[in-house]
């Protein structure tokens, strides 16, 4: 396959996996490649990244798509049943140390004869040392005995990364490696010291992993082709992860990605707020500028419109499926709540605790999250959600404190376990607050199905809103401040 | 252009003489940008060598570095150019009776009545130069649009004088904190450039670079103790310069081997939230 083709199924594929590249970004790495020889693999990543690549968010993606259209271009990334002359001299001298060291069982040969136990003690060594050809000798080497993997098998990488690490027995390997450290070292390590060492030993055991899981790549896409394996791996960019079916590791993106974009949103806001349209003129300060004009009003001076900030309350649903919605919007709302005036918040499955003050400013958002999950008093009766008694406590106790300057929200799919409704709180609010929102992280098409009721409830609001993921949502709270 | 470069390898070892440390990244973007006479658009957190990048690689061209410093109300009579009014006025006052208007008039609108701001100097020098263009997400996205046609023509078109086309095509560094969206019609004439944060080995060889006199023992620890602090998740990350101030600190202090103590104590170079301090001091059980 020439360069070409490989370029324009990659582009495609990346096409795929939702990342914007235009025509002419098309056609830069096209020129880019012509500078940059396919066999420096690094610099050839970065050059087609710098050309195609135009947001940090993207890169991830961008690297996994790479990784299986280009992962076995080059001389270091044959797939090696056998092993490179470099790799099988580093074997022959680990094996010799290995033998010297046991004294006897001269197992001779290749790996093959060695057993499960003692190539994990030899990635143990590699770990321990920071051998980094020793690793991914080990990892190739390891892949290919514990694997399992046979062609045509229609199983995901991730079986096989499972296989290959619990033969290698890796979840023990930290505290493992902590206790040799220990071992070795001549005095007691200070708590700081060992720290910093278990910070060292993880990374290492993160790289082998990768270093395994780069290898498992490599060989399912000998087996199946790019484009297949591509399509198994493609998976929605961060913005575009639904929170409701978000798992640990699109967690972990989701909160990368909102830190950066809760910095964008505030900043974008404030200016809004500056650069709203011209007002009236302002007579005195047009008076007293044309003072350096010899009494002549040359330089008219206008009074800019101060919007003042609107009130806040979230009221926020935090049972099973919807909590990590509930969790993402208050950590947005409250990381731009300098664009509000005042911001209350609520939480309730079926009874209803206010959690404002875990948020105080100077507190880390992360940590108040944590202790409106544990601390908030939310269980009434059963734990299960029950929208309607929630709201009338709302309004029993809180409902005074809602002035015309209050915006409200409320958050959660309505899915109310056929209770009663209550829905003449919202009508309430909305008569004594300024604007009523409902988001609803469920699909569209699930709305007031089953025991949703959410039609019901927005029928008072002045807008349900779908926010599945984090685009949704910035479009919905820029529109809001 | 003359000088350019021959290999990714030579733009890294330029570099590291001028002592910046790049990896892979960052030397194969310059020379790609090079090679195809493209900007560079450089972003990533703050105090990472963004805005030191351009210095570098103009100290290592040996080329002039023409600054723009970006901020909000910026206008093209601050970034392209502007006409001298008095000068102007000067000119038509001197010779009131003599000349015709018409030729008055073609002369105050000639290259001798034009002030160049420094995205016209850039292009009208002669010599090579490295243009700055420093936190672009700065300007409003209507100002944005100032730059288009210099980044991707490498000209500017003044109305009452014509094009003026670039001499020869100077390396153009934009870089951007990402308070916002940069619009798609910049972002699509600019190679991208993200820098992070440098991984332990770098940062070490960095702190080792920049601060003289300080031992290998010291700087590994630096490099390590930093690392451990850039994966908690804190509300700002300690950045490379951080890293450098803290290092300069403890050499003043004249410490050879950190200890849990004088880690708490200094703590504060590197982070500047108190919620951070806490936070580390107590995830790296220094703080008893």
């Amino acid at each position: 396959m020439t360069v070409l083709d490989l370029m324009s199924g990659f582009i495609a594929e990346l096409r795929k996996a939702g990342l914007p590249v235009s025509l002419t970004e098309n056609l830069d790495a096209m020129e880019a490649v012509k500078e940059i020889p396919i066999e420096d693999r690094q610099a050839f990543k970065y050059a087609l990244a710098a050309t195609l690549v135009k947001s940090n968010s993207h890169w991830r993606a961008f690297e996994t798509i790479f990784e299986v259209y280009f992962s076995l271009r080059g001389p270091e990334h044959q797939i090696a049943g056998e092993m490179t002359d470099a790799e099988a001299e580093l074997w022959r001298e680990e094996q010799e140390m290995q033998q010297q060291g046991e004294g006897a069982a001269g197992s001779g040969g290749g790996m093959d004869s060695l057993t499960p136990e003692e190539i994990a003690q030899m990635l143990m060594q590699a770990l321990m040392n920071g051998d980094q050809a020793m690793m991914r000798a080990l990892a190739r080497q390891s892949v290919q005995r514990f694997a399992g993997m046979e062609p045509g098998r229609p199983v995901g990488g991730t079986y096989y990364l499972y296989r290959t690490l619990r033969n290698l027995d890796l979840d023990n390997m930290l505290d493992k490696l902590m206790e040799a450290n220990r071992d070795q070292a001549a005095q007691d390590l200070t708590k700081l010291e060992e720290r910093l060492e278990k910070d060292e030993f993880e990374s290492r055991i993160e790289q082998f992993k990768q270093e395994v899981e780069a290898e498992i790549r490599r060989r399912l896409v000998a087996d199946r082709g790019a484009e297949a394996m591509a399509k198994t791996l493609r998976k929605p960019l961060p913005e575009d992860v639904e929170f409701m079916h978000a798992n640990k590791e699109e967690m972990q993106s989701l909160k990368k990605a909102l830190q950066p974009l809760t910095r964008k949103l505030a900043a974008k806001l404030a200016r809004k707020r500056r650069h709203g349209r011209r007002g009236p003129l302002d007579f005195r300060a047009t008076v007293r500028s044309s003072l350096s004009y010899g009494g002549v009003p040359a330089d008219p001076k206008f009074k800019y419109p101060r919007p003042s900030k609107p009130e806040l309350m979230v009221v926020a649903d935090i049972s099973g499926s919807v909590a990590a919605f509930a969790r993402f919007t208050l950590m947005l709302v409250y990381a731009i709540q300098g664009q509000f005036s005042k911001v209350r918040s609520f939480v309730f499955i079926d009874g209803i605790d206010e959690v404002t003050d875990y948020f105080k400013s100077n507190v880390d958002i992360s940590d108040a999250i944590h202790r409106v999950n544990t601390e908030a008093d939310v269980v009434w009766v059963d734990g299960h959600s029950d929208y309607g008694h929630a709201f009338e406590v709302f309004w029993e106790r809180y409902g005074k404190d809602i002035n015309p300057k209050t915006t409200i929200l409320l958050l959660g799919d309505a899915r109310n376990n056929y209770h009663a409704s209550s829905a003449w709180v919202i009508k309430e609010m909305q008569k004594r607050g300024r604007h009523v929102y409902w988001l609803n992280p469920e699909p569209r098409s699930y709305w007031n199905t089953g025991d949703s009721i959410v039609g019901e409830y927005g029928n008072f609001t002045e807008g349900v809103y779908e926010c599945r993921n984090l685009r949704q949502l910035e479009a919905f709270v820029e529109k809001l401040a | 252009m003359e000088n350019r470069f021959e290999s990714v390898e030579q733009v890294r070892e330029g570099l590291k003489k001028v002592h910046y440390l790049s990896d892979d990244g960052i030397a194969g973007v310059v020379f790609l940008a090079q090679r195809l006479g493209k900007p560079i658009l450089v972003e990533g957190p703050a105090g990472t060598g963004k805005t030191q990048l351009a210095k570098s690689v103009a100290e290592m061209l040996n080329a002039r570095l023409i600054r723009l410093q970006c901020y909000e109300g910026l206008d093209e009579s601050k970034a392209l150019y502007e006409w001298n009014y008095k000068k102007q006025l000067l000119r038509i006052q001197a010779d009131k009776n003599s000349d015709s208007w018409s030729q008055v008039q073609d002369d105050i609108f000639s290259e001798e009545f034009l002030l160049t701001r420094p995205l016209l100097e850039a292009i009208s020098s002669p010599d090579p130069v490295v243009l700055l263009i420093d936190e672009v997400d700065r300007v409003e996205i209507e100002t944005e649009a100032l730059l288009l046609e210099i980044l991707s023509e490498y000209q500017v078109s003044i109305p009452e004088l014509g094009t003026i086309t670039a001499k020869q095509i100077p390396m153009v560094f934009l870089t951007s904190n990402n308070t916002r969206e940069l619009s798609e019609a910049l972002k699509r004439r600019c190679l991208f450039l993200h820098i992070d944060y440098p991984d332990m080995e770098r940062e070490k060889e960095i702190v080792l670079t920049k601060v003289p006199d300080i031992t290998q023992n010291l700087a590994d620890q630096i490099a390590r103790i930093v690392r451990s602090i850039r994966q908690l998740d804190l509300k700002k990350a300690p950045s490379v310069s951080e890293t450098l101030d803290w290092a300069r600190t403890l050499m003043l202090m004249g410490i050879e081997d950190i200890d849990a103590q004088e880690v708490k104590d200094t703590l504060h170079i590197l982070l500047k939230y108190q919620t951070d301090i806490t936070k580390a001091a107590k995830e790296l059980s220094v703080d008893k």
